[in-house]
């Protein structure tokens, strides 16, 4: 057995262990602040592995990922609010238009190198914001409230109970990480890495460098298009802002950045780090609108940025070989 | 539409193209000198604003004259953070690109939530200038003195940073951006060139808070919207080209007014963005940028 089987092997073994851990980690906590948090979390955590296959994998800096997110989540509850079709058909559509609209969108940024591909992803994202803010027929500013139809897993809707919702963000997030473990073994897996590393050389032995940023941009924007319905209907209500805006775009690269790009497990870590004390320093110092917690918030970024480049992985010696590879 | 009415759209197009251009102009210096995108430009230039806010609160002085106090303030600021977090960010060995961009965000967020906690979240503006809320009417078309005397100091600011070009400063801002590791075989000192550098980029952006605070709004969040068109002007423009921030800023401008005048005013900005995005499909480097 050659030495990336069984690095494979161990990686599948430590996630098949965390994810039994994190099935019975709601089980004793009643508390729905706690269980609120460990959501969003979780939420987070799936949408930082879906940037970190564009953007760490395949070494595309998207800081328009909210797009994605908000498309998503306007398809399915388009769907659900009208014809009442299920969040988990809408789950489905969320993902195919979220993936079309990140080819549509890779089609002509592609082209683009560094900063300005990461300028115009910005750019793109916010042109949606901007349409969306002013289309009348989808509630323009004002939004969209999702109406309670009533306790059911088909719904997706549950009047007070946190813990369907906690096993939906599980799954996204184990789906995310699975998708992104199976990307790296695979042949598609090489041609990521060496249109990152090095796409001039990739291209001189034959990579097809735009198929491969396209087929990281589609399944990338899909699953973020999938959050994005997870979260409508968890939260019940969507408006541009909330959903498809700059601010949302930053979050969801975020944990990966600072748990580690381009590692499967350092979006994970990211987002059990970020989102965590994000959400308790705007709980416990924000209220008051004092801005300490973006004091805070922005402090932590600049120095995960400056003592840990690799992210957070690199603080366990054996991510970390597997980090520099 | 009449004619009258056309000019007054590109008149006002052109009072803010100028604004536009010079926020640009600093962000595209600091970019051409060491490849690295300040995502704190907009809050750079929200300090700017709020400094002269609080000095004009303190001391009844005019926006004008506190003009070049607030410029060498923000010079300052500029070199202890190109000290204090750049020159950091610059020496990391892994994911350099991810990591300046991070750095800088972090900076913005920090800033932003320094603002929040000092001045509030409210909208505050100066009142009672020399200039404020009057126009000149030239054949028809008003213009507004704050907005006019704010583009033509926009004017006069590049014009001091193309005469910088021209010293011996100047020389070695050129000569770092062409080759960073040559220009220490003879003698210049790269890491006090980047600190000048950053000096200078952010008393560029703080010329422009300072005129704009003379017609506009201050509050923590001014800054994000102004620093995305700067993006998207530095990119168009081509990144490090001081003439291209100003063709590509003018040409904003005029797009935006336009914009709001023949779509709603709340789309303003869809339009530069989409003539941005057409722009990069033939020229991915921007207007006058290096290919």
């Amino acid at each position: 057995m050659n030495a990336i089987t069984q690095r494979r092997r161990r990686e599948a073994i430590t996630a098949a262990l965390l994810l039994a851990f994190l099935i019975a980690l709601p089980l004793p906590i009643h508390d729905v602040y706690t269980r609120n948090l460990f959501i969003i979390t979780l939420l987070f955590a799936g949408l930082a592995q879906s940037w970190n296959i564009l953007g760490g994998l395949c070494g595309q800096i998207s800081l328009g990922h909210s797009l994605y997110f908000g498309i998503g989540a306007y398809v399915s509850t388009l769907l659900f609010v009208g014809p009442h079709i299920s969040p988990w058909l809408g789950m489905c559509a969320a993902f195919g238009t979220a993936g079309l609209l990140a080819l549509l969108v890779g089609w002509p940024c592609f082209r683009l190198s560094g900063h300005y591909y990461a300028i115009a992803t910005v750019v793109v994202q916010e042109i949606g914001y901007l349409l969306f803010l002013n289309w009348d027929w989808v509630g323009a500013a004002s939004g969209v409230y999702i109406p309670f139809r009533g306790e059911s897993w088909l719904g997706l809707q549950f009047r007070t109970a946190k813990l369907p919702y906690f096993y939906l963000t599980l799954a996204f997030a184990t789906l995310t990480w699975l998708i992104a473990w199976w990307i790296e073994g695979s042949r598609l897996g090489y041609t990521f890495r060496a249109v990152k590393d090095d796409a001039i050389a990739a291209r001189s032995l034959g990579v097809r460098i735009f198929p491969s940023k396209m087929a990281a941009a589609f399944i990338s924007g899909g699953l973020t298009g999938m959050g994005g319905a997870i979260f409508a209907q968890y939260v019940g209500y969507i408006d541009p802002d909330s959903i498809l805006s700059g601010p949302l775009s930053i979050l969801i690269a975020l944990p990966a950045v600072l748990g580690g790009v381009g590692t499967l497990w350092g979006p994970l870590l990211g987002a059990a780090v970020l989102i965590p004390l994000r959400e308790l320093s705007s709980t416990f110092l924000g209220g008051s609108g004092s801005g300490v917690d973006l004091m805070l918030y922005g402090a932590l970024i600049m120095v995960v940025a400056l003592l840990r480049p690799q992210g957070l992985v690199s603080l366990f010696p054996r991510a970390k070989t597997e980090a520099a590879r | 539409m009449s004619l009258d009415a056309m000019l007054q759209v590109a008149a006002s197009g052109l009072l803010m193209g100028l604004i536009y251009a010079l926020v640009a102009a600093g962000l595209s210096l600091i970019f051409g000198l060491m490849d690295v995108v300040n995502f704190a430009h907009g809050e750079l230039m929200m300090i700017a604003m709020y400094a002269v806010f609080s000095l004009w609160q303190a001391s009844g002085l005019d926006p004008f004259i506190l003009l070049p106090l607030v410029a060498a303030l923000l010079f300052g600021l500029g070199m202890a953070i190109y000290r204090l977090l750049i020159a950091r960010a610059l020496a990391v060995r892994f994911n350099k690109g991810m990591v300046q961009i991070f750095a800088t965000f972090g900076l913005a967020i920090f800033i932003r939530g320094l603002a929040q906690m000092i001045f509030g979240g409210e909208f505050r503006s100066i009142t009672g200038t020399w200039l404020g809320g009057r126009t000149w009417n030239l054949a028809g078309i008003y213009l507004p003195l704050p907005q006019l005397a704010a583009s033509l100091v926009c004017l006069l600011a590049f014009a001091g940073l193309l005469l910088i070009g021209r010293t011996e400063f100047g020389r070695a801002l050129e000569a770092t951006r062409e080759d960073r590791e040559a220009v220490a075989l003879i003698g210049i000192d790269r890491d006090r060139i980047f600190a000048l550098g950053w000096g200078l980029g952010a008393a560029t952006v703080g010329v422009a808070g300072v005129m704009l605070a003379g017609f506009y709004y201050v509050s923590p969040n001014v800054g994000a919207n102004f620093a995305l068109i700067a993006y998207v002007t530095v990119a168009l423009g081509g990144f490090g080209s001081l003439l291209g921030a100003l063709g590509a800023g003018l040409l904003i401008g005029e797009v935006e007014a336009i914009t709001a005048q023949l779509l709603e005013p709340s789309l303003k900005q869809v339009g530069m963005f989409a003539i941005y995005l057409a722009v990069l499909m033939f020229r991915p480097r921007g207007l006058f940028g290096k290919i």
